[in-house]
């Protein structure tokens, strides 16, 4: 019993500090402002951060492979115009968002051939993409919001509270369903392979270029998923969805833990990190601290994540080169 | 002459409650080279880096030419003449040889400019006194192995180092470079300075070394004059036990011919027409100098770089092996060489490393069964003797005989037909060592084809049924084991090579 406490322990030590930063915020909350707990206030934190919580794992995702992908604030504003688009044209409510998913896919596979396929930086290409999608986007549309849409958009049709538990339910289970793939599945260990090690992990068999492909089509298919369920809480889709989207996503992964330079992580880490960062948010205009630090302190808040990511890496590294000098499994 | 150059006595250093370092002692004269040996793990590397200033110690005292040395640090070590150089050469690939040289100990004119004449001129001097025939200006990313440890013993003596720490110099480095670094280091030991030399080859030993210390443990266990010790002293020293034989090897009645080269190539790694075959039950041996494409010919059967030349057959059928998956599919296994950077993934515990290859044959629909999993990691990392706190450990943490356990249990689980081993016990400790050459012949004995890649001559010998010897990216001869001699296969690894050869001894490159 205890030794399976110590193993859950030491797998998961790398969401401890996020975790407890979490605790001692909501603990703060409940002297200071216990109203932040009420029932309307914890739904609308939900419902706002489903859909960054499904692009934040995909980011896990990418970023577990050993890349980035700062493209996916203008996939998802390209995603949230054609839901609007399609519902317009007749699409059944039913089908759109099956469509609008392929259209994510398609252009994460964009992005995976690219990195994956050809071996291009990531950083560079999604940097690209970010702006080639935003701005074919801004061409297209003129910045015009798409509006009149069907009166099945709003909430799939459905009653809002239905739809609402429908979308926080759909966003959960994703996590789930992800954490135990990561875990189980052997293409959630070509994950954590490659992205520790590309070349060890080729000469184990595992094609690299084919997994970080793959990771970027599932991102984008999870940035489709997460356009929808935003898009469909308003009677109105903006042109310039998920503008710094992008940053909530990678922030939410690297404060939940996740190395930034692969293989190591869990989406697990992910949504305590995005509760973390949420939270705080929320947080400061409860207690009457001017919004504009906000985005300030969460960038603190990023930062100090990196710096407790590189010194654990460098005690870590100080323990193995002791080990290998030491007498430790001799 | 005899003066003690650096002593250091009774060092101890414990990390995280691991004693590396017991009580060590080591005493280095002036102009003498001695050798530091030790299992991995007997604390030979945290000495050098408490030496080198790397690693402040827990206990003891450090005195260079008598005077004590109250806290040593990398800055200090540098100023006092102590220079290490490592197996793998740390030059900065980008810039000129000329410029790895003159960095830290850079003369220069005002406001710090530099005088690139001077700098030229003083980068030439230096490696021709460590006999190296390397333009100043060459990119250091171009040279060898052995032409950057040049460099670098060039650039030490350009910072006056009187101390100069060699760790595992000849690892990869050919015989005529391991000779000319030999020559180097007698030249550098007539002139007074100071060389601790860490090698596994016990055999080098009585060829460079005046006195040896012994390390077990984090302690010293001895230290005597060269002369009066022998191999097996040594290896009793080493590991507290006397070792029966060296070399388990066993023969085994061979079974069919399980890997068929016909005249396959690699335009793209300088591999072409190489004919062999290797049995069931079988070890074939790999011979030839570094660079003579006995990797690049292992990348090819393993789909690494695939062949675009010849057929390649496995239990008589033609396979197309276009990449690892074609391989391992048709029952290859390949240990690299570089096991730190290739042979297993150093991020993931130990049961993923054992295994990652055969996630195949143990998952259902996608799915790993996480109990086989473990039954499987725990059977073979018992069965091999991995020494690891836990299976759940990161292979990080283990030593390299037991990553290279690790790196060998993962292809044993996908019971291969054909085993091809790159330089299975490179750098790993002498126990370590026999217990991998006991698995080869187990393994062996089950019908394992087995190819090994070595440029250790005593295990090419002492382990192969047939040597096969490469030159210049071709098989240019395949000795039976009651014909093979180590002078006849380097006879053969340098065949082409006489004339220029000759043209180096002729030119004063000595030869031992």
């Amino acid at each position: 019993m205890t030794a399976s406490l110590t193993r859950g322990v030491a797998r998961h030590a790398r969401e401890f500090p996020p975790a407890i930063a979490l605790g001692a915020v909501l603990l703060a909350m409940l002297v200071a402002a216990p109203s932040f707990f009420s029932t309307a206030n914890l739904r609308d934190l939900a419902l706002n951060n489903a859909p960054v919580l499904l692009v934040a794992l995909g980011m896990t995702l990418v970023i577990l492979v050993g890349e980035i992908d700062i493209s996916v604030g203008s996939q998802f504003a390209v995603c949230s115009v054609a839901a609007g688009l399609l519902a317009k044209a007749g699409v059944p409510i039913a089908i759109m968002p099956l469509v609008v998913i392929a259209i994510g896919a398609a252009m994460g596979a964009v992005n995976g051939f690219l990195i994956g396929t050809l071996g291009l930086p990531s950083i560079i290409v999604t940097l690209a993409m970010l702006v080639a999608w935003r701005d074919a986007l801004r061409w297209a549309t003129d910045g015009a919001w798409v509006q009149d849409l069907p009166a099945d958009f709003q909430w799939f049709g459905l009653s809002p509270a239905v739809a609402r538990s429908l979308i926080v339910f759909t966003a959960i289970a994703l996590l789930v369903i992800s954490g135990w793939a990561l875990r189980n599945l052997r293409a959630g260990r070509s994950v954590h392979a490659v992205g520790s090690d590309k070349e060890a992990a080729r000469l184990a068999g595992i094609d690299p270029r084919r997994v970080t492909f793959t990771v970027f089509a599932l991102t984008g298919a999870l940035v489709g998923v997460g356009a929808v369920l935003n898009a469909v809480r308003f009677s109105a889709v903006p042109s310039n969805a998920g503008t710094g989207l992008e940053l909530q996503a990678v922030a939410a992964v690297v404060v939940g833990g996740t190395a930034i330079t692969g293989g190591r992580g869990t989406v697990l880490g992910t949504l305590i990190g995005m509760m973390l960062l949420g939270t705080i948010g929320t947080a400061m205009t409860y207690v009457g601290i001017n919004p504009f630090w906000a985005k300030a302190i969460q960038g603190l808040i990023i930062l100090a994540a990196l710096v407790a990511d590189a010194t654990l890496a460098r005690i870590a590294l100080q323990r193995r080169v002791s080990g290998r000098a030491g007498v430790v499994g001799r | 002459m005899s003066g003690v150059a650096l002593h250091a006595t009774n060092i101890t250093k414990a990390y995280a409650g691991v004693q590396a370092l017991a009580s060590a002692s080591l005493e280095l004269r002036a102009g003498e080279v001695h050798a530091l040996v030790g299992e991995n793990g007997a604390g030979k590397s945290t000495l050098i880096k408490i030496l080198t200033g790397a690693v402040v110690p827990d206990g003891g005292e450090i005195t260079l030419n008598g005077a004590l040395v109250p806290r040593l640090t990398p800055r200090l070590a540098k100023s006092l003449g102590i220079a290490a150089i490592y197996q793998q050469p740390a030059l900065f690939a980008e810039l000129t040889v000329a410029e790895n040289i003159a960095l830290g100990i850079e003369v220069t004119g005002r406001w710090g400019r530099v005088n690139w004449r001077e700098r030229h001129r003083r980068a030439a001097d230096l490696l021709a006194r460590v006999g190296a025939r390397i333009d100043p200006e060459t990119t250091a990313g171009e040279l060898g192995i052995a032409q950057q440890q040049l460099v670098e013993i060039a650039r030490a003596l350009g910072a006056e180092a009187r101390v100069l720490i060699l760790d595992e110099p000849t690892a990869s480095l050919s015989k005529d470079d391991a000779d000319n670094l030999f020559r180097v280091v007698r030249e550098l030991r007539a002139d007074g300075v100071g060389m601790i030399y860490i090698s596994h080859r016990l055999e080098e030993l009585p060829l460079i070394a005046d006195r040896v210390t012994v390390l077990r443990d984090g302690n010293t266990i001895a230290t005597r004059a060269m002369a009066e010790v022998n191999r097996e002293q040594l290896i009793q020293m080493m590991v507290g036990r006397a070792l029966s034989s060296v070399f388990p090897k066993r023969t085994v009645p061979l079974g069919d011919t399980v890997l068929e080269l016909t005249q396959v190539g690699c335009a793209a790694s300088g591999v072409s027409g190489v004919s062999l075959s290797v049995r069931a039950g079988e070890i074939v041996g790999l011979s030839g100098l570094v660079g003579a494409g006995r990797s690049e010919l292992a990348r090819i059967i393993f789909g690494l770089t695939p062949a675009d030349q010849g057929e390649i057959r496995m239990h008589r059928r033609v396979v197309r092996i276009a990449s690892p998956a074609d391989a391992i599919a048709a029952g290859i296994a390949y240990v690299p060489e570089d096991r730190r950077r290739q042979g297993v993934v150093l991020e993931m515990s130990v049961s993923e490393n054992v295994t990652l290859a055969a996630l195949k044959h143990l998952s259902r629909f996608g799915a790993v069964d996480r109990r086989r999993e473990w039954a499987v990691a725990t059977d073979y990392t018992r069965r091999l003797g991995v020494k690891t706190p836990s299976i759940r450990s990161l292979v990080s943490t283990l030593s390299g005989g037991n990553q290279q356990k690790v790196a060998l249990s993962r292809w044993l689980v996908t019971k291969p037909a054909l085993l091809i081993l790159d330089e299975p016990t490179q750098g790993i400790d002498v126990g370590a060592k026999a217990e991998i050459h006991e698995l080869m012949t187990e393994l062996a004995e089950q019908g394992t084809a087995i190819l090994m890649i070595s440029s250790e001559l005593p295990e090419i010998l002492g382990m192969s049924d047939r040597i096969a010897v490469m030159h210049g990216g071709t098989l240019v001869s395949v000795l039976d084991r009651s014909e093979a001699t180590a002078e006849r296969i380097l006879a053969r690894a340098l065949a082409q090579q006489t004339s220029e050869f000759a043209a180096f001894v002729a030119a004063g490159g000595g030869v031992q």
